[in-house]
């Protein structure tokens, strides 16, 4: 559902919430709040108590726990160990992002060609993985991976390599694991993007005599520029915050700031702490997220996506 | 020519490649499962069905496993009521600063799951909902209920509000309009709101190990503590079922939609 859904959104992008509610200027509003409105009202409260409250709570205590102050910024800004882990955090992520892109927009380019039975296909191996628990998913590499599991044994006996690979617990293992999170992310948008643009424009330059590399290069790709840029600034933001996969294929050396937050918690009681450090990862996420609604409407890159 | 073809090719080897990638973890862990090892090598020497037993028979896996699905239920029907109505008044109500609540009310979906855990955490410790099922219902909703609202309001703005004025005009009020006009034609996409809200909750680790303890898990978390230090074979098994029951949903869930768009090519 969620590629219907997506693909469909661009036709209806000024419809959809969160785009165009401010009324024109000049006309009157007749009232501010009408039957309908106040619908959202159980939600609104809702979130405000579950979710607003919260954040508000940890916003507060990084600057008062356990003295009152900017300290614990002080205390990570200052040391090198936990820049290293942001460090990371944006290595990796931008990495991940970059491996998304590499994969992702040929397979994206191939689906908008591919007939419609092989399209299905290619939309189905998307949709398995974005369907599956991400849980499974860590953990079955996790077994691949190891130095006696399935991808070593396989490339030994095929005499490719003679001892094992390091491929888990070190940062290997965790874009391994965190492309294939991504992937669907990256793939559903930019198909739906590119699918949008007349290949008749291609064909034209080739008519003209572009060179059918030059013609995809300087017609076709900037015209998916909107949609991959904010595929991959969504993959970029996805990834600062992951937790799981980097916990589970990471090595110590790769530690990202959500591992680093779970660990200032549980291992030390630094409440202050963490809540600084999740302050510092949301505010990142905020200026990252400003940035990608510069771009497009964020509502319907969500589209029905998990 | 020939360099083209030879784009092409390269092109489909890059995307087979792909593809298989992403599948194969899938797919990999259900021979895996039935390992008679616990090494679970692969393939397996010997067909076993232990760590099903072993599932089965440890009342930790089966207590955790009830406590997702009685979550996942309520996280449904809160998430399904308070997601249609607040996508019902995006879509056509009128109130104070609409762009901040759209934003509110996609935020928990882009926030990262970490802080949310962390923060909600901190709250509910005072309060003493932690290890609670409505601690968890509670958070889980808050998660789910984005996918609700994206679903339904895009049912809403493709519906065709003629309808319901026919439907009044012939004497109806409006709620008889909306539960006998509205509410069938946006059906399919409340049960798909629903479908993402239940697998949502069901698949939640992040904020979960926050909130679980000793007395009350979920299933996601007994998966992920038999992974984090050392691996429990079992995760194997509960890992296959899951995987099973999941495709199992979304492809009824799919051949419901491709039964429905026959049905209607052949009315048009």
């Amino acid at each position: 559902m969620s590629s219907t859904v997506s693909a469909r959104a661009p036709q209806q992008s000024s419809t959809t919430p969160g785009a165009g509610q401010t009324p024109a200027p000049g006309r009157r509003r007749p009232r501010i709040l009408d039957g309908w409105g106040l619908l959202i009202v159980p939600l609104v409260v809702f979130l405000l108590v579950v979710f607003v409250a919260p954040l508000v709570t940890i916003l507060s205590r990084s600057f008062t726990d356990p003295t009152t102050g900017l300290d614990n910024y002080r205390d990570f800004f200052s040391s090198p160990v936990y820049l290293d882990v942001l460090g990371n955090t944006f290595r990796i992520s931008g990495l991940v992002t970059l491996v998304t892109l590499l994969l992702g927009f040929p397979y994206a380019y191939l689906m908008t060609l591919a007939p419609p039975f092989w399209r299905g296909v290619m939309l189905v191996a998307v949709l398995i993985p974005f369907w599956t628990s991400l849980l499974v998913r860590t953990f079955a590499w996790v077994l691949m991976l190891g130095d006696t599991g399935v991808v070593n044994q396989g490339l030994m006996s095929l005499g490719l390599i003679d001892e094992p690979l390091q491929l888990i617990r070190n940062q290997t293992g965790v874009l391994i694991g965190m492309v294939q999170v991504m992937l669907p992310y990256a793939v559903l948008p930019m198909f739906a993007t590119m699918r949008q643009i007349d290949r008749r424009l291609v064909q034209a330059a080739e008519g003209l005599g572009a060179r059918p590399i030059s013609a995809f290069w300087r017609v076709y790709a900037p015209l998916t520029v909107p949609g991959v840029a904010a595929s991959c600034l969504l993959v970029f933001i996805s990834s600062i915050g992951f937790y799981v996969t980097p916990a589970l294929l990471g090595g110590p050396k790769d530690m990202m700031i959500g591992e680093l937050i779970v660990q200032q918690l549980s291992a030390v009681l630094r409440w202050g702490f963490a809540s600084a450090l999740a302050v510092i990862l949301l505010v990142v996420t905020g200026v990252l997220l400003v940035l990608v609604s510069r771009i497009v409407n964020i509502g319907k890159f969500m589209g029905g996506e998990r | 020519m020939n360099t083209k073809l030879l784009c092409r090719g390269s092109l489909v080897v890059l995307v087979v490649l792909t593809a298989l990638y992403l599948v194969a973890p899938v797919f990999f862990v259900i021979p895996t499962s039935f390992n008679d090892s616990s090494f679970l090598e692969f393939p397996p020497k010997a067909f076993s069905t232990r760590w099903y037993e072993a599932y089965f028979q440890d009342p930790a896996w089966i207590n955790a496993t009830l406590n997702s699905l009685q979550i996942g239920v309520w996280v449904t029907i809160l998430s399904v009521i308070l997601g249609t109505a607040a996508a019902l008044a995006m879509v056509r109500g009128r109130y104070p600063v609409k762009a901040l609540v759209s934003g509110l009310v996609l935020a928990p979906v882009l926030v990262p799951y970490v802080i949310i855990g962390l923060a909600v955490y901190a709250v509910f410790l005072k309060i003493g909902l932690t290890q609670s099922i409505l601690g968890f219902v509670l958070v889980h909703t808050a998660l789910a209920v984005p996918f609700v609202v994206i679903n339904v309001s895009a049912a809403l703005v493709s519906f065709d509000e003629r309808l319901e004025m026919a439907a009044m005009s012939l004497g109806a009020n409006r709620v008889t309009t909306f539960l006998r006009i509205t509410l069938p034609c946006i059906a399919p996409s409340v049960a798909a709101g629903a479908l993402f809200a239940f697998i949502t909750s069901f698949d939640e680790v992040v904020t979960s190990v926050f909130l679980a303890g000793p007395d009350v898990s979920t299933l996601p978390v007994q998966m992920w503590s038999g992974v984090r230090v050392q691996i429990d074979p079992t995760v194997a098994a509960v890992s296959t079922m899951l995987l099973l029951v999941t495709l199992a949903l979304f492809a009824s869930a799919g051949l419901v939609r491709l039964f429905r768009a026959r049905r209607l090519a052949k009315v048009a």
